[in-house]
């Protein structure tokens, strides 16, 4: 709020939108009345979209079932890696039985644990879920164990010196103090959680966007992949508008803070 | 803290026992230090900080201990405080040896930035400390409204640290302290972050505060006109490793004042002979420079 001009209200708007506007309306002229086989006017691709998504079953029967895998799947890997966190950070014993695990299994890519979980669990949402929290726990658990860790020196001691309940230290010192640095955690686990939920119905779902996206590219239904993928767009943009609207309000201290003293 | 019991002071002394004790034996001294050394070990480092530290504080008395820096001060503090044990000694809180910080007993740290939280406003970061057992609920807001008042922070409650300048963020750490409702009040140099003008409030309103409540203070700090004129008692510490040079008592009138009592003739006498002790021990520091020092 110094000498730099605060953008607000219709400024704001303007200034954010003309860019996808822009964009939205170039798509629209150029690709009207395209015969061109993977570029189907834009037109066309919002008439499917509409028709399938919206008027039709498409949003019952794949789009809410791969948004509750998504929900489950970073819901668990928030809740355990957190709580994991927690545990790991507090406790030098425990780390120490565990760091060379977690180290391994935070540098395995992921999507390479597909075949095995495929076999293991066999298709379906058990399988997505599993692959999400596999995948995107570390960021949460690791950033969590280390923001834990970073509680000042002094702080510890006034918190000794008062006697703080275990609960009380958890709940008022380690959480707080971790926030900044769990919620980075949980950002980078939020795209690797929809990068997940993509890959995992493409190989292995009968029904969810990332089967539909699949199926019809090898079905040729060229119209219908564009229109999956700009949903997959559209729904990663929205999860995190969503996740950045609970992160400043989760840490509207700091953000505060940071105003009030102008520092980092 | 292997054994709390086996030093045996007299006799584990409950709450109920002290205050016979006391009324029969006359006194007893709420924090009393014997022999406490300690000896910080790395590797195959190690460094003797404090060697047979030993001097008494009586129910309310204001005792400062000064000395120069990386005297030790901040470790012998810690020692009372139970957040770290002595190597050698013990300390005794209320005829308890310290193993643990004691209930009864609250520090206000130097820096108020990394002591108060930031996610707590005022109100809540006084109240934290206040356990169910001691502080019921209901007394709470009471405790917390009159512990604002007597720093003089009146309906600063509902604000947060960071919104406060520094002087007015250590008078909200030393709130917390006194609705802790401590019997022994240990402050490591308090004021030392805090510009001149706001430190001379600080001094006054603890002076102010301390006697109003008949509160015991041990008050830690390296400046020696701040130890003088607060003090019923001055204990200067030094030598590598620490010990205590002198105990001084300070017979100025008990209603200090920044002009007439820095004015005394009494007060310059006690505070050369301080200031003499230390730079003693400054040189003695300066000679035995193949000590690692605190």
């Amino acid at each position: 709020m110094t000498a730099k001009t605060t953008l607000r209200g219709w400024r704001l708007v303007l200034l954010r939108a003309w860019l996808p506007v822009t964009l939205v309306v170039l798509w629209w002229t150029l690709s009207a009345g395209s015969e061109a086989l993977y570029f189907p006017p834009l037109q066309e691709i919002l008439t499917t979209l509409v028709d399938e998504w919206i008027l039709g079953p498409r949003w019952r029967d794949d789009l809410l079932p791969s948004l509750a895998n998504f929900t489950i799947g970073f819901g668990v890997s928030v809740l355990l890696g957190t709580a994991l966190g927690v545990l790991l950070g507090m406790s030098p014993v425990v780390r120490a039985l565990f760091a060379p695990v977690l180290t391994f299994f935070r540098s395995l890519p992921s999507p390479a644990l597909i075949p095995i979980v495929l076999g293991i669990l066999g298709i379906g949402a058990g399988m997505n879920i599993s692959l999400i929290v596999l995948g995107a726990i570390w960021p949460i658990l690791l950033n969590t164990i280390d923001g834990v860790r970073s509680v000042d020196t002094q702080l510890r001691e006034m918190v000794r010196s008062y006697r703080l309940t275990r609960r009380q230290v958890i709940t008022y010192v380690i959480l707080p103090n971790a926030g900044p640095q769990i919620f980075a955690g949980y950002r980078i686990s939020l795209q690797i959680a929809i990068i997940l939920i993509v890959v995992s119905e493409m190989v292995g779902a009968t029904h969810g966007l990332g089967y539909y996206v699949l199926e019809s590219q090898q079905l040729f239904m060229v119209t219908q992949t564009w229109v999956g993928t700009i949903l997959l767009g559209i729904i990663g943009y929205l999860l995190t508008l969503i996740f950045l609207r609970i992160e400043r309000r989760v840490l509207r201290w700091q953000i505060r803070m940071r105003q009030a003293t102008g520092a980092s | 803290m292997a054994d709390p019991d086996a030093a045996g002071d007299g006799g584990v002394v409950t709450d109920k026992t002290r205050t016979k004790a006391d009324g029969i034996m006359g006194e007893q001294h709420i924090l009393d230090l014997q022999n406490v050394g300690k000896t910080y070990s790395t590797g195959a480092v190690s460094a003797r900080i404090l060697d047979g530290v030993e001097f008494t504080v009586d129910r309310g008395e204001f005792v400062c201990v000064v000395g120069p820096s990386g005297a030790g001060k901040t470790t012998l503090l810690k020692c009372i405080a139970g957040l770290t044990s002595p190597t050698t000694g013990r300390t005794l809180f209320e005829g308890e040896e310290v193993t643990e910080p004691p209930a009864k007993l609250a520090v206000i740290f130097q820096d108020y930035s990394r002591s108060l939280l930031p996610w707590l406003t005022v109100a809540k970061n006084i109240e934290l400390p206040l356990q169910k057992a001691r502080f019921p609920a209901k007394e709470r807001p009471d405790i917390i409204t009159e512990a604002l008042s007597n720093v003089g922070l009146e309906g600063k409650g509902s604000v947060y640290p960071w919104e406060m300048s520094g002087g007015m963020q250590q008078r909200a750490a030393i709130a917390r302290g006194l609705a802790y409702q401590p019997d022994v009040l240990l402050m490591d140099e308090p004021f030392a972050a805090v510009d001149a003008q706001t430190r001379i409030d600080l001094e006054d309103l603890v002076l102010g505060m301390s006697r109003r409540l008949g509160m015991t203070v041990l008050f830690v700090t390296h400046d020696i006109d701040e130890a003088v004129y607060m003090a019923h008692r001055v204990v200067v510490l030094s030598g590598t490793p620490a010990k205590v040079a002198r105990d001084i008592p300070v017979d100025l009138p008990d209603e200090r004042d920044q002009v007439t009592t820095k004015n005394l003739p009494r007060y310059g006498k006690l505070r050369a002979e301080v200031f003499g002790l230390i730079q003693e021990a400054k040189h003695a520091v300066t000679r035995d420079i193949g000590m690692v020092r605190a």
